[in-house]
Parts: structure tokens; sequence; C-alpha cells
């Protein structure tokens, strides 16, 4: 299970809407514990596939290693990525299927139809290897920011 | 030097984020590494040795597959090797 809060939510959705009708993509930070990678942050990445940014995204592993610098200094891992379908469903592809090595983590994808965040789905990297890996639908649980309280 | 584990590797590493071992070299530090835990071999390289193409490696911000001297870089205790499977896709 994904679990994470309303303002990571928003914000990831809110980056798709941002971008299109470019793809966006970005890093989830937090700890997976128990089979549910709960997440406490969202980092957004660029996308280096300038050249087909409306279909195809790619973060440059140099960001990738400086986020996951940031994740260590405040404890946090690596625990999924985000990514926008502009105007087409958030159903992982052959092509994300094909890209995706981060085993154990969560794919969230959001479908942005004509500049307006639709659906958002996760899916989970399952499997051992590059050899028996798959995507599995994941729930995914939006927690309520808590409000404080007079 | 510290060797940074991404998150899907850590179940071959004992679960540790980062590994220390002794070296003079960006390979013999992987050899290292490889050596501790056999069981990454096969997740970080192809049959043929190689580093499987999906899987980048970087001496401090350095993509080690660009460094003139490559596996015979000399490192100290001081750098840090960090292991990061690549990212990417679309609809």
């Amino acid at each position: 299970m994904l679990r994470l809060n309303e303002q990571v939510y928003h914000a990831i959705r809110r980056h798709g809407e941002e971008t299109y009708p470019h793809e966006c993509c970005g890093v989830l930070l937090g700890r997976s514990v128990d089979g549910v990678n709960d997440v406490e942050d969202a980092i957004r990445a660029g996308n280096t596939r300038t050249d087909s940014a409306h279909n195809r995204y790619n973060i440059a592993p140099q960001e990738l290693v400086r986020i996951q610098r940031q994740g260590r200094e405040r404890g946090l891992d690596i625990v999924g990525f985000y990514h926008s379908h502009p105007d087409h469903p958030a159903q992982w592809s052959k092509t994300d299927f094909a890209e995706a090595h981060w085993l154990g983590c969560s794919y969230v994808i959001t479908a942005v139809e004509k500049g307006v965040a639709q659906a958002t789905n996760s899916f989970l990297l399952t499997g051992t290897t590059e050899e028996d890996k798959a995507f599995e639908d994941e729930a995914v649980e939006v927690a309520a920011l808590e409000t404080e309280r007079c | 030097m510290k060797i940074h584990i991404p998150t899907p590797l850590r179940v071959y590493s004992n679960k540790q984020d980062t590994v220390s071992v002794s070296a003079t070299t960006v390979g013999e530090a992987l050899d290292a590494l490889t050596a501790t835990h056999p069981d990454l071999k096969k997740h970080l390289y192809s049959e043929e040795g190689k580093l499987r193409s999906f899987v980048n490696v970087y001496l401090n911000d350095e993509d080690i597959r660009y460094l003139p001297k490559k596996g015979a870089t000399e490192v100290s205790d001081k750098d840090a090797l960090s292991i990061i499977p690549s990212i990417a896709g679309g609809c």
C-alpha cells in the first residue's frame, strides 16, 4: 500500500497540471515499513526527455543521487516515483514497465486531461529480479492533514 | 569509503543502506562490495560481467562510465559511491 498525506497527493497532481502537455516526474521520499510505502515528501525532478516530453520522462541519475542524499540526511529513503500521463489513462505502459527497475517501490501515475488532473493510481514493482518483476495495482491511502486545534 | 545502496538492493546487503569498504580504486570498491555481499553481483552486472545498462554508479557526483580512468579511478576514504538504478518511462 502507498500512504501519503493530502498535501503531497495534491502536490503530485498539481505538478502534472503545471507541466501539461509534457510529462512531469518526481521522487517519493519516505519509509517502507511492513509492506507500506509511507511517503513523507515528494521531490520534483526535471524531465530530461526534452526530445519527447509529451510521452516520455527520464530523471537524470545525478539528480537522483542528490535526492537520495537529501533523503538520507532527513532519515528518509526513496520509496517511489511519480509521473504524469498527459491525455492518457493513469495506467502503466510498456515503456513504464521496461524502464522500471526499483523493485519494491511505488510508481504513481496521474492522468492529466486537457491540463486537469484526473485519476491518480499507484503500481508496486514486485519481484526479486529484472526477469520476474511485475507491476501490481496498489491501494493508495490519502491521509488528511491534522489541523491544529485552538 | 562508503557505498550507498538503493532501497531495492538492500535486501542483498543485510538491509544496510551504506556499506563501508577499504579500496584504493572504484573497481576495488565494487569488488569488495560484491565479495562481502555476493548476491548483489547478479543485480549489478550482466552475464558478461559489465554493469547492467540501467545501473548507474556515481563517484560523488560523477558517473563512473564517464571518468577518464573509469574503474581504475583512485578513491579515498572521503569519497562515496552511489548505486542508482535508472528511472524513466512514459505513456
